[in-house]
């Protein structure tokens, strides 16, 4: 490859604690939206055409809101935390291609 | 009462405050002072484009026909914020790095600045906003009516026109007053903020109204939401799905929205705070829609708009400031949503049709005279004008009915054709140039076949007749049943055809092609944006002049800043003056700057017109790779020359202290020697002292003293003997007799030579083993045995006093040992017994100087062997290893 990369020094394999915890961080961070989306798409069990009817929009209407608003309350605190900390200079993303 | 006329002037009013904003934010900029327009909270704000007209109002309006699932336009976007670090981040710090000026560009320079790709997107672009943008008008104009007098016909067209006409105004005077090296528009982004809390504070004032005002309290609302026509909530699963993905896909891919959140941003670490505030401005703007549903389906009568309740429920409770309020936050939204919609499609046409037409027409004329911004911002405004103009003419012609409703989600539909090509683009290094083309046209296709076409248009461009048989009376092929499966929602259906198809045949195409060089270092840049910015550089440096470069930079980049820029590098090289050398690194960094003004295709376009096109070859980068070779050779050369000056200096330093320990061993050389002279000397002296000066001395007297000064000069003598001796042979000029001579024979002359005087010493010898023929120095060997006979004499303490003498031949050569029955050298001593002027305890009776083992050493290494205590053997015991037969004299250095 062109500009080819220098070769990396090999990633430790224990990390410090700190790095580690924001590492672990980063994987929530990465989580949240499987997990939003896994809450917000729970109401299609109960929720249907076929269901029985009785699923009533003013309790699903608070269901839907009230994870949202978990949600953006777990991001801010998230967010807050990876933005706090500077990106370390190596390894902090670890995106695989 | 309000009159169409009092809007119309709120209306005015409040364009003339948003060109205020907008002009003072500007000035800000300009001075620099960029505070608060550069804040989390503006850029959060500023993303609230997202909320328009069609939501707006058309939310209430979707809640009260289908419940709930007007939230998920809102929860889509949510997924994408709060998972900003897995995705956002990357594209943002990609669109900062490679100063990206819009999807199109985006796409296009990720696929090795493939100006097809830009021309695609952008057409793609144009044919999905265009319907859109008429719909913001539709909404304006609509609003308008809700004020009309009965009776009296609000005139539609000209209000949408002069809506139109205005917004151009607008966006052109803040939109294309430069060419921003960055893309980015201050002031327009700070009048969005204003229009973004506009429209979240007539919303959140209506559904306060509505809640507390009318219904009486959350309670309430609950009640009649239980009572309403919508209590049941009858989700349709597959759209819940579809919308949610749709809308996720749509916050990234429209332009609009790509403009906002990643051109527009200036500080990758607003995306933190935007993760979840923007999230929270939507819920808020959702937050009080159902209720506004339920209430309007309650209080209004039979028949009445849904999608203007917002309006007609304050008006039906004669709340006209409210009302007036909520007219402002819905022409806030369609407002907002046109002008950042327009800029970003005129970048985009400008950038990948226009100039690359203009370069065309120009062949090799980028370097004539003429300035080149001009011409992007004539393109730009023309663009702008265009884009409004066509969606004026798309409204008129469509006659404002119903089809507009439904263009929110078609072009949502399209603009997630977008996304196959730019996640894998992001993800995927094997993402080529003919798999996003491949898949971005049959998407584009299935969109424009199932979707856009029927949906538009009222049957004007799809007769109901193809719509029931399919063209050609080809069944399988209808718009709405493809391959004939039937009973799909016709979003859902075109979404999961047109997506299918794009990705399937991206990823297909890609795994089949190969990519060009230049798609190759871009694939790697942009996937590994994160880990590291690798300086990929695609000019050779060799045919460029300064000078064009900078008069092609002048032009597009504005005189001052090009000069700056260039002086800045010039000095980062070392150079006076504007002109620096032409690197591929200058080269590279030249054409993202250029990038920043007129996209990555159209940069490298004219970058290529300035080198002769001398763009980034397979041979190229074979040599950059081979430079980088070279670079690792040369660094691990440095490494072995570092690891060899390391061990030079440990030489050094040993040699350092070899040779201080040597002069400390001269010192005290010389002072022993300096003892050793001066003790017999002063006997002398005084003895002789006594023989000049005392006259009545006996005979006996006088002999004795005599006796002792005789003995003394003796003993200086040989004392003398011997350093001579040493020093002979420490020198190496000593002349050896070698001869062939019987070890036993030596031996004998030793003991011979000792036997007289002293203790009686008993030899034991083993006469057979001494018959060994050597061809050596004999002189000197019985020399050293007879030192080691009279040091065993004088020194061994036994009462009966045994030397046994062993002989051993062996492969290497024979071994002489010298074993005494006393009680040995002390192991501390037996380092330095060798060394010159070393005596054990008080012997100066023997009357030796300390010399003779150290001789004695100095004749056996001579000879070629060794002379060495051997411990352990019940008493003192020396060895002479000795080689059979002497080697020719080799030089050997000087210790």
């Amino acid at each position: 490859m062109p500009g080819a990369p220098p070769p990396r020094p090999p990633e430790p394999l224990f990390l410090e604690r700190q790095t580690y915890r924001r590492r672990r961080l980063m994987d929530a961070a990465r989580l949240l939206p499987v997990a939003g989306a896994v809450l917000f798409f729970l109401p299609l069990l109960w929720a249907g055409p076929s269901g029985t009817g009785e699923a009533r929009t003013a309790a699903g209407g608070l269901y839907v809101f009230a994870v949202w608003i978990a949600s953006i309350i777990v991001a801010a605190l998230i967010s807050r935390r990876l933005i706090r900390s500077d990106d370390p200079p190596r390894g902090g993303p670890t995106d695989r291609s | 009462m309000l009159t169409f006329n009092m809007l119309a002037l709120a209306c005015a009013l409040y364009a003339v405050l948003l060109f205020v904003v907008a002009y003072l934010a500007d000035k800000r900029a300009e001075k620099g002072r960029l505070g608060i327009l550069r804040s989390p909270l503006v850029y959060t704000l500023s993303l609230s484009i997202y909320c328009t007209a069609w939501t707006f109002y058309g939310a209430v309006g979707y809640a009260a026909r289908s419940g709930l699932e007007f939230v998920t336009i809102y929860l889509g976007p949510t997924l994408v914020l709060i998972g900003w670090w897995a995705f956002l981040r990357k594209l943002v710090r990609i669109g900062r790095t490679q100063r990206i000026t819009s999807i199109a560009d985006l796409i296009s320079s990720r696929y090795g600045k493939s100006n097809l790709l830009g021309v695609l997107v952008t057409v793609l672009a144009v044919v999905f906003t265009t319907p859109y943008i008429a719909l913001q008008l539709q909404s304006v104009t609509l609003s308008f009516s809700v004020f009309a007098e009965p009776g009296t016909a609000v005139d539609a067209k000209g209000t949408a026109f002069w809506v139109a006409a205005g917004l151009v105004v607008f966006t052109i005077l803040f939109g294309t007053r430069n060419l921003d090296i960055n893309e980015r528009h201050h002031g327009i982004v700070t009048a969005i903020a204003v229009e973004a809390v506009v429209k979240l504070v007539a919303l959140l004032a209506v559904g306060v109204f509505v809640v507390w005002f009318v219904a009486g309290g959350p309670g309430d609302v609950f009640r009649m939401v239980e009572a309403s026509p919508i209590a049941g909530w009858q989700m349709d699963q597959s759209r819940w799905i579809t919308l949610t993905a749709l809308s996720a896909a749509a916050v990234v891919c429209l332009p609009r929205m790509f403009q906002v959140l990643v051109v527009e941003n200036s500080d990758e670490s607003h995306l933190a705070t935007a993760a979840w505030a923007f999230p929270l401005y939507l819920l808020l703007m959702s937050l009080f829609v159902v209720p506004i549903a339920v209430v309007g389906l309650a209080v209004l009568p039979e028949g009445s708009n849904p999608d203007l309740f917002v309006l007609t429920v304050p008006l039906a409770f004669q709340q006209e400031g409210l009302a007036m309020l909520v007219f402002l936050g819905g022409f806030s939204s369609a407002t907002s949503m046109v002008i950042v919609a327009a800029i970003a499609l005129s970048t985009m046409v400008s950038n990948h049709v226009v100039m690359p037409i203009w370069l065309n027409a120009r062949q090799g004329g980028a370097t004539v005279s003429g300035d080149v911004r001009d011409v992007v911002l004539m393109a730009r405004r023309v663009s702008i004008v265009a884009v409004l103009g066509l969606a004026y003419v798309y409204y008129a012609l469509s006659g404002g009915g119903a089809a507009l409703a439904a263009i929110g989600l078609i072009a949502f539909v399209g603009a997630a054709q977008i996304m196959p090509a730019l996640l894998g683009g992001l993800f995927w290094r094997g993402a080529t140039r003919v798999g996003a083309a491949g898949g971005l046209i049959g998407g584009f296709v299935v969109w424009a076949w199932t979707l856009f076409l029927p949906g538009i248009g009222d049957g004007l461009l799809v007769s109901p007749a193809l719509m029931a048989e399919g063209p050609f009376g080809l069944g399988w092929l209808r718009p709405e049943a493809l391959f004939g499966i039937e009973g799909i929602d016709p979003v859902v259906h075109a979404t999961v055809w047109s997506i299918g198809l794009n990705t399937a045949a991206f990823v297909t195409l890609s795994l089949l092609s190969f990519p060009g060089p230049l798609e190759r270092l871009q694939g790697a840049e942009f996937v590994n944006i994160l880990r590291y910015s690798s300086n990929a550089r695609g000019w050779s440096p060799a045919t460029v002049e300064a000078e064009d470069l900078l008069m092609m930079s002048q032009r597009i980049l504005g005189a001052a800043e090009a000069q700056a820029l260039f002086q800045s590098v010039a000095r980062g090289q070392g150079k006076e003056g504007y002109l620096p050398d032409t690197t591929s690194e200058f080269l590279a960094r030249l054409e993202r700057e250029l990038a920043g003004s007129v996209g990555a295709a159209t940069a490298h376009a004219m970058m290529g017109q300035i080198t002769g096109g001398a763009a980034v070859s397979v041979e190229e980068l074979m040599r950059v790779a081979d430079e980088t070779a070279q670079i690792m050779e040369y660094s691990s050369q440095l490494e072995a020359k570092s690891e060899e000056l390391g061990r030079t200096a440990r030489q050094l330093r040993d040699a350092n202290a070899k040779l201080t320990a040597l002069s400390i061993q001269k010192d005290g050389f010389l002072s022993q020697i300096s003892h050793e002279l001066r003790t017999p000397m002063t006997s002398i002296r005084a003895f002789s002292e006594i023989l000049r000066d005392g006259g009545d001395m006996d005979g006996e007297a006088r002999a004795r003293y005599s006796g002792i000064i005789h003995d003394e000069a003796r003993r200086l003598t040989r004392l003398l003997d011997d350093l001579l001796d040493l020093s002979v042979l420490e020198s190496g000029q000593v002349s050896l007799h070698n001869e062939i001579a019987v070890l036993g024979d030596i031996l004998d002359r030793a003991v011979g030579a000792t036997e007289q005087g002293g203790r009686h010493l008993r030899i034991e010898r083993a006469v057979m083993d001494e018959r060994l023929v050597l061809f050596t120095d004999p002189d000197r060997l019985a020399q050293v045995f007879i030192n080691l006979m009279t040091n065993a004499r004088k020194y061994c303490d036994a009462q009966v006093p045994v030397l046994r003498i062993v002989v051993r031949d062996g492969a290497e050569g024979l071994a002489v040992d010298f074993i005494d029955n006393g009680t040995g050298i002390p192991q501390e001593s037996q380092q330095v017994i060798f060394e010159k002027f070393s005596r054990l305890g008080d012997t100066r009776a023997a009357g030796g100087a300390g010399l003779g083992l150290a001789i004695c050493r100095e004749i056996v290494a001579r000879l070629g062997g060794s002379l060495a205590y051997l411990p352990g053997q019940g008493g003192a015991a020396f060895r002479v290893s000795l080689p059979h037969r002497l080697k020719p004299e080799v030089p050997r250095a000087a210790e």
